[in-house]
């Protein structure tokens, strides 16, 4: 499957890059795999994650074409 | 309700008076209650000369929508308006705007503080700070409000 990821502040510098498509070759894909696609280490609990622009967590399982982000605590205001 | 993220200088005073006019009806609210949030020049014992704010856009924004809307449903608001800078800015300049309007101040002064506390929480922004050495540095967290209503629960669509 293939699912567009970016990135964002400190999380985008240490990545290199703020967007990527990934392609998976695997029916079944949660957002801790697609981490580990991408790092090949285990998702921090620091990074937060949200799926088509909503918050969720590593648990949740993606579909073709979803859209996933990564990036820190946030600190608008 | 309206929400808008901008790149471009922000004068909150001007934002208040023009959506005031445009968007309540005349003589019906009692009182408008605006936090504005300016840019420091220190943060954490560091002196910071600029900013860099970061943000999603579209998550930013509906993260924004989705409090406002909570402060409508939970005190008796007539509208309310936030506007939030991205991009570069200094010290002195307006971050963020967050303006209420209602009948009676208690609900203005409640859904304001309920919308500037929950938006610092959940809207995606990030500043990324340069020092007067020349460091830029993330800021990694905001300070908390410990007098902050409880987050309504809502299910997300």
């Amino acid at each position: 499957m293939d699912i567009k990821v970016r990135y964002f502040a400190s999380l985008r510098d240490r990545m290199g890059r703020s967007e990527q498509q990934v392609s998976v070759d695997k029916e079944q894909l949660t957002v801790a795999d697609l981490w580990r696609e991408i790092s090949n280490d285990p998702i921090p609990d620091t990074i937060l994650v949200a799926v088509n622009m909503e918050y969720t967590d590593s648990s949740h399982e993606l579909k073709a074409g979803d859209e996933v982000a990564f990036f820190p605590p946030v600190t608008g205001g | 309700m309206k929400v808008f993220v901008t790149k471009d200088a922000l004068d909150p005073y001007k934002e208040i008076m023009a959506f005031e006019r445009e968007a309540l009806p005349a003589g019906k609210h009692g009182g408008v209650v605006s936090f504005v949030g300016t840019m420091r020049d220190f943060n954490d014992g560091q002196n910071v000369k600029a900013m860099n704010l970061d943000y999603y856009p579209g998550m930013t924004e509906r993260h924004i929508e989705r409090v406002c809307q909570e402060a409508m449903d939970n005190w008796d608001v007539m509208d309310c308006l936030v506007v939030h800078r991205v991009g570069e800015m200094v010290p002195t300049d307006p971050i963020v705007l967050v303006a209420v309007w209602s009948a009676h101040r208690k609900d203005s002064f409640d859904a304001c503080r309920y919308i500037i506390n929950y938006l610092k929480e959940s809207a995606p922004f990030w500043k990324c700070e340069l020092t007067r050495e020349g460091q830029k540095h993330w800021v990694e967290k905001n300070s908390e409000d410990p007098g902050v209503a409880k987050r309504v629960e809502r299910k997300t669509a």
